[in-house]
C-alpha cells in the first residue's frame, strides 16, 4: 500500500530518536574537549626522536643521523646533518650524532615509513594531535630539541612495541659485553695458546651432555 | 585464451599486410603484448573486439608511456668482441590492456607507438571501438601528448586548457615555482627564492 | 542595459548561469555545477546544458585535484609510494594498498604469507562495507534525504574506522600493506571485536533498509532514472557495482580469483534495469555477501607470520618487466600497471582508476533527466575525486 514504506521508515527514526534517551550505546558523540576518547595504542601521528633520559635529551639521543628515514621519507620532510664530533651512545661506542634534524610536520603525511627504516629504533611515532599553531615555520617546522622525547614517554603511549624494542636492545647490549668480554679474553690469553675461534661465547656454554645411549 | 603468438597470427590472417609483432615481457609476470601498426590499429581492433573466439569487449585501462631518445651498446657485428653505440630514437607508446567480459579471459596487451616524440605523435583513437577509451586517451593526450585522430572530443582533460607542456613526458622540467613553501631543504627553498625574488615572508632568514 | 552598473553575470568569475541560443531548441540554459556544490562529492563540475529543467547536454570537468600521483610515484621508491595509495581513493585505502602491493608482488616475484592473505581480505571487505554503507548514505543525501540515512551510514562507518586504527593507527589513510604480506599482525582481542562488528552489521543493514528500500520516494525518485544498457555499460569500460547493477555479473573476485576468493563461497548480485534503484539495491546486496566472506573468513583465519620472511620493503628493485594487476575495489576495477626498468623506482607507474573510467557514461545516462535526478545519478556513480583527478 502506498505509504506503509514511508510510515516504516519513521518508525526507525522514532525509535532510534526515542531510543538515544535511555540507551547508553546510541550516544555516540564525545563532548571534545571536555570529554576525550582513548586512543587506539597503534594510533599514530608525526614521529618523535627516542632519548634516553629526560634529563639530558640531546645527549642521550638514540639517532645516530645515518640519514636512511631522510632518504627513504616520501615527501622528502626530513632534514639531517650529520655532527662533525663523535657522542658515546647508550652501550658507551662513540656514535656520530645528528646536529641538525628537523622534521617539516606541515608536509610530513605521518606514513611511518622512517619508523619502519630506521635500524636503530630511534624515531617513533608520537600521539600528540593538539599542534595548531598561527605560524606556518614556527612550531610546525620541529627541530631536534622539539622532537626529543624520552623512552618512558614512548613506553607510556605505546607499550607493546616499546617493550618489544627494550627487550631486543637490552638483548643487543649483552651481546655485545659479551663479544667485548671475550675479545678481550682473547687479547689476554698467552700468545701460543691456539687462535679462540671466533664463537667463543659457545666454548663458556655448558657443552652438551652425550645422548643416553 | 589464446597466447599471445595465436593472436597475432589470427589478425594476420583476416587482415593480410597490416603490421603486428609480438614485444615480449622479459619480467616475472610474462604479460606480453602486441604491437599494432597505426595504419591497421582500428580495423584490427574491430577484430579483437567481435572475432568469436577473443570477444575482447572491454578495454580496462589505456595509458602511455614515455620512451625518450637513448644510447645503448651493443655487439658490433663487424668486428666480433667490439661494441658500437647506436642511438635509439625515442617515441611515446600508448598500451591498451583489454578483456573479455563475455568470455572471462584476458588480458591482451595492445601497444602503439609514434614515430618520435615531437612532430609525428598521431595515432588512430580507439574510441570509436571501446568508449572507455574516452577518457583515458584524453588523459594520454594530455599528459603525453599524443594526438589521437578521429578521437570525438580530444581536449585536455586534467590539466588546464591553457597548459603547454605534457607533465608525464621524462623531459618535463617542473616550474620553478612548483613547490615555492619552504620546507626543510635548502634546494627547494633556493629555487624558490630564485622564483620569488623578494618573498611575502622569508622563511628562518633575517630579511635583506 | 544595466542599469545596476554591475558587470553582465557572464563575465564574472566562478560558477555561471548563462543562456545560450540554439536555433533547435530556442534558448538553452547553460549551468556550471561545481566544483563548489554539495552534491558533487568534491571538487567536480559538470557543465550543464539544460532545456527548461531537462538535461541535453552535460560535460564532465575535472582536474581540481590533480596532483600527478603518477609522476611523484615514478620518483619515489616502490614502499615510498604506499602511502600515496592510500590518498587516491581516501575511503578505501585498505583495497588500493591491496592493489598496489599485488601489483608490486607480481613484478618482483614476491609470495604473501597465508595469514596475510587472510587479513587482507577480512580488510577488503570490511572496506566494502565501509564504501558501501557511505554511498547508501550519500546517495540519499543527494535525493534530498537530508541527513537521517547520511548519519546513520557515518554511525556504522565510525565502527569500521575504529577498527582501522586500532590496527593500522590511522583510520582512513591506513598505509597498511606491504610487499608479501601486511604490516602489524591483527590481535586476537582485534579479531574478536571484527567478528562483533560483523555480527551486528547485518542488523544495522536490516534497519537501514526498514528506514530506506521500501520508502515510496526513494523508489519514485530513483525507479527508471539514468539507466545504463549493459552494451554500454561494458563497452564504456564500467566496472563494480555499476556494471553489476546493469545485469553483467562480471566480478575480478571471481574472474580472477586473486588473493583467496577462490576459497569462499558467496553470490554476485545483479540489478535486472540498470536503474539509480538498482544501483543502490546491488551495494546493500553486495554487503550482505560481504558479510558471509568475512565470517568465513575470520573463522578461518589460520596462525602464522603477516609478512613473508623473505619479503624486502625498502631498496627492492624488481626485474625489468611489466604487469597489470587489478582488484575488485569497492568503486570497481581498481588496478595498477607497473614497468620496471631494473631501478629502485619503477619506470612507469599507472593507476586504473575506477572513478575516473565510470564517469565516461555520465551524460548518456543523464541525458533527458531532469537537472535534480541529474544529482542523484551522478551520487549512485559513486566517485571520490582523490581517485578521479590523482
Ligand atoms: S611519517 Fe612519513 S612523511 Fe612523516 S617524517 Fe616519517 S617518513 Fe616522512
Ligand atoms: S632516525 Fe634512525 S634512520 Fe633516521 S637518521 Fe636517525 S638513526 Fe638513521
Amino acid at each position: 500500500m502506498l505509504g506503509t514504506g514511508l510510515l516504516q521508515g519513521l518508525a526507525v527514526t522514532a525509535r532510534n530518536f526515542l531510543g538515544s534517551f535511555y540507551d547508553r550505546r546510541r550516544f555516540v558523540t564525545t563532548q571534545y574537549p571536555e570529554q576525550r576518547t582513548a586512543l587506539p595504542e597503534a594510533y599514530r601521528n608525526f614521529p618523535f626522536l627516542v632519548c634516553e633520559s629526560a634529563d639530558d635529551p640531546m645527549g642521550t639521543l638514540r639517532c645516530v643521523a645515518c640519514q636512511i628515514c631522510e632518504k627513504e621519507c616520501p615527501p622528502q620532510c626530513i632534514y639531517i646533518e650529520k655532527s662533525k664530533d663523535k657522542k658515546p651512545d647508550a652501550n658507551g661506542k662513540p656514535q656520530i650524532y645528528p646536529a641538525v634534524f628537523d622534521i617539516d610536520t606541515a608536509v610530513c603525511m605521518s606514513c611511518q615509513i622512517c619508523v619502519e627504516v630506521c635500524p636503530f629504533d630511534a624515531i617513533k611515532m608520537d600521539q600528540v594531535f593538539e599542534l595548531a599553531a598561527t605560524d606556518r615555520f614556527g612550531a610546525l617546522l620541529m627541530d631536534r630539541h622539539a622532537l626529543a622525547k624520552p623512552n618512558s614517554y614512548f613506553q607510556s603511549i605505546h607499550p607493546t612495541e616499546a617493550g618489544e624494542v627494550d627487550s631486543r636492545l637490552l638483548a643487543a647490549r649483552l651481546a655485545a659485553e659479551e663479544k667485548a668480554r671475550t675479545a678481550a679474553a682473547a687479547k689476554a690469553a698467552p700468545k701460543p695458546a691456539a687462535p679462540k675461534p671466533p664463537a667463543a661465547p659457545s666454548a663458556e656454554a655448558p657443552k652438551p651432555s652425550p645422548p643416553l645411549a | 585464451m589464446e597466447t599471445t603468438e595465436q593472436i597475432r597470427e589470427r589478425i594476420l590472417a583476416s587482415l593480410p599486410g597490416a603490421q603486428v609483432s609480438l614485444v615480449t615481457n622479459p619480467g616475472l609476470a610474462a604479460q606480453h603484448s602486441l604491437l599494432l601498426g597505426a595504419a591497421h590499429a582500428l580495423q584490427a581492433a574491430l577484430l579483437l573486439r567481435d572475432d568469436a573466439a577473443l570477444r575482447l569487449d572491454f578495454c580496462s585501462n589505456v595509458t602511455g608511456v614515455d620512451w625518450p631518445e637513448r644510447e645503448v651498446s651493443e655487439a658490433d657485428p663487424t668486428a666480433p668482441g667490439g661494441k658500437v653505440k647506436r642511438v635509439v630514437p625515442g617515441f611515446l607508446e600508448v598500451v591498451y590492456h583489454l578483456y573479455s567480459v563475455a568470455l572471462g579471459h584476458g588480458p591482451l596487451v595492445v601497444r602503439m607507438r609514434t614515430a618520435n616524440r615531437s612532430d609525428q605523435v598521431t595515432l588512430p583513437s580507439l574510441t570509436p571501438v571501446w568508449r572507455s577509451c574516452e577518457f583515458q586517451e584524453r588523459e594520454v593526450f594530455d599528459l603525453f601528448g599524443v594526438v589521437f585522430a578521429g578521437h570525438p572530443d580530444l581536449r585536455r582533460i586534467l590539466m588546464w586548457d591553457e597548459f603547454k607542456d605534457h607533465p608525464m613526458r621524462k623531459d618535463y622540467v617542473e616550474p620553478d615555482d612548483f613547490e615555492w613553501e619552504p620546507t626543510p631543504h635548502g634546494d627547494v627553498l633556493e629555487r624558490a627564492r630564485r622564483h620569488y625574488p623578494a618573498p611575502a615572508r622569508p622563511a628562518k632568514e633575517p630579511a635583506p | 542595459m544595466n542599469p545596476s552598473g554591475l558587470p553582465p553575470l557572464a563575465s564574472l568569475p566562478g560558477p555561471q548561469i548563462r543562456a545560450v541560443h540554439d536555433e533547435l531548441h530556442g534558448d538553452l540554459l547553460e549551468l556550471s555545477m561545481g566544483p563548489h556544490h554539495p552534491s558533487t562529492h568534491g571538487v567536480f563540475r559538470m557543465v550543464v546544458t539544460l532545456d527548461g529543467e531537462t538535461v541535453v547536454k552535460l560535460k564532465p570537468v575535472f582536474g581540481y585535484l590533480h596532483r600527478n600521483h603518477e609522476k611523484i610515484a615514478e620518483g619515489a621508491s616502490y614502499l615510498g609510494s604506499m602511502p600515496y595509495t592510500d590518498r587516491l581513493d581516501y575511503l578505501c585505502s585498505m583495497t588500493n594498498n591491496w592493489s598496489y602491493a599485488l601489483a608490486v608482488e607480481r613484478l618482483a616475484g614476491q609470495a604473501v604469507s597465508e595469514r596475510a592473505e587472510y587479513v587482507r581480505v577480512i580488510l577488503a571487505e570490511l572496506t566494502r562495507l565501509l564504501n558501501h554503507t557511505c554511498l547508501a548514505g550519500f546517495l540519499l543525501q543527494d535525493g534530498g534525504a537530508s541527513g537521517t540515512p547520511l548519519m546513520y551510514a557515518f554511525r556504522e562507518r565510525e565502527k569500521i574506522l575504529d577498527l582501522f586504527e586500532s590496527l593500522s593507527g590511522s583510520r582512513m589513510m591506513c598505509n597498511y600493506q606491504r610487499f608479501g604480506g601486511c604490516r602489524a599482525d591483527p590481535s586476537p582481542a582485534w579479531l574478536d571485536s571484527a567478528r562483533a562488528l560483523v555480527d551486528g552489521y547485518g542488523r544495522f543493514l536490516d534497519e537501514y533498509e526498514a528506514l530506506l528500500t521500501g520508502n515510496e520516494i526513494l523508489m519514485a525518485r530513483t525507479q527508471g532514472i539514468g539507466r545504463l544498457s549493459p552494451q554500454l555499460a561494458v563497452s564504456a569500460g564500467v566496472t563494480g557495482p555499476m556494471l553489476r547493477a546493469a545485469g553483467v555479473g562480471y566480478d575480478i573476485r571471481k574472474v580472477d580469483g586473486y588473493g583467496f576468493y577462490p576459497r569462499f563461497t558467496f553470490r554476485v548480485p545483479i540489478g535486472a534495469d540498470g536503474d539509480t534503484y538498482d544501483r543502490y539495491m546491488v551495494r546493500i546486496l553486495e554487503m550482505r555477501e560481504s558479510i558471509g566472506i568475512l565470517r568465513q573468513a575470520l573463522r578461518d583465519i589460520p596462525a602464522g607470520p603477516i609478512l613473508d620472511p623473505k619479503a624486502k620493503q625498502r631498496g627492492l628493485r624488481p626485474k625489468a618487466g611489466e604487469v597489470y594487476s587489478r582488484i575488485e575495489g569497492p568503486k570497481g576495477e581498481i588496478g595498477f600497471f607497473l614497468i620496471s626498468d631494473g631501478g629502485p623506482n619503477p619506470y612507469r607507474y599507472r593507476v586504473r582508476p575506477p572513478s575516473l573510467i565510470n564517469l565516461t557514461i555520465l551524460e548518456d545516462m543523464c541525458l533527458g533527466q531532469s537537472i535534480a535526478d541529474s544529482v542523484v545519478i551522478l551520487g549512485s556513480v559513486d566517485i571520490v575525486l582523490g581517485e578521479v583527478d590523482r
